[in-house]
């Protein structure tokens, strides 16, 4: 991990909200940029080894981002859709987040939840925060064992290479 | 269907978590832990049950009364449980961070 650079995660029982901040080390309009458009979003919002690939994207409020995440290593793919309701420019977009198949169509069986990505800027860096609201904490339960099995896989691999950069740096 | 029973269980219900917090300082008789909360007795004694299941209590017996424990060990699994989750969030962040990179040089 880029050690100096602030990261902070909450879970929150009492309202059933998880709150990820990170700053990254760039200007907020690139930062933003890597968060809104469908090809720079594919090259890393799978944790590794997945991989993210859009299906189609149209990032405006009623708009929607449908994607699916690769995983090995039998290559399944499972699908997810934002659907955006609120974005100011530069500052943070809403909406809804909905696990689906490939037409987009929501999965009954899955929770849907609600998330806002906040964007900040100082000193050159940009603050994301991500808020992600559910409706019990048996769904955050549920988006946690689904998540762990994309991240539990790639965790390692990530280490290593984490580790073989460092150790070519020093 | 079957039952599940394990600590996330445990921790869903806000009653189960006022009783973890309560006898997380000392071990507790049921009749002790029912005067700390408006619902009845038998739906206290339930939650004890479940979190008794959960294998996040468990029961000592002294003297003629039975005291409730924390299982503290069983706790530090949701931490545990919990990093995990954390570590995805890292895991792309880390990629966003090169990803970053990338996009500054290429504009340079």
């Amino acid at each position: 991990m880029n050690s100096n650079l602030k990261f902070d995660f909450v879970v929150n029982k009492e309202n059933n909200t998880i709150v990820v901040k990170r700053e990254f080390a760039a200007d907020l309009e690139l930062v933003w940029e890597a968060w809104t458009t469908a090809e720079i979003l594919d090259q890393w919002w799978a944790p590794e080894p997945c991989k993210a690939e859009t299906k189609s994207m149209d990032f405006r409020e009623g708009g929607h981002w449908l994607y699916c995440m690769i995983m090995p290593p039998d290559n399944q793919k499972n699908w997810g859709k934002q659907n955006y309701q609120k974005i100011v420019l530069h500052k943070s977009f809403s909406g809804t987040d909905v696990f689906c198949d490939e037409n987009g169509i929501a999965n009954p069986n899955f929770p849907t939840g609600r998330f806002e990505n906040a964007f900040c800027e100082a000193e050159g860096k940009t603050l994301v925060t991500v808020t992600s609201t559910h409706n019990s904490f048996e769904e955050i339960e549920m988006i946690i064992e689904m998540g762990f099995k994309e991240g539990l896989a790639g965790s390692f691999e990530n280490l290593d290479k984490y580790i073989s950069i460092k150790s070519k740096k020093q | 269907m079957e039952t599940r029973r394990d600590i996330f269980q445990a921790i869903a219900d806000p009653t189960r978590r006022a009783i973890i917090t309560l006898i997380a300082l000392q071990a507790m008789t049921p009749n002790a832990i029912a005067e700390h909360f408006a619902s009845t007795r038998q739906a206290v004694s339930k939650h004890l049950q479940i979190l008794t299941e959960c294998e996040l209590v468990t029961q000592k017996q002294q003297g003629r009364e039975i005291y409730y424990q924390l299982e503290v060990n069983k706790m530090k699994e949701i931490d545990k449980w919990m990093d995990q989750f954390r570590k995805i969030w890292q895991n792309r962040f880390n990629q966003l961070d090169k990803v970053l990179i990338t996009f500054k040089n290429k504009k340079k």
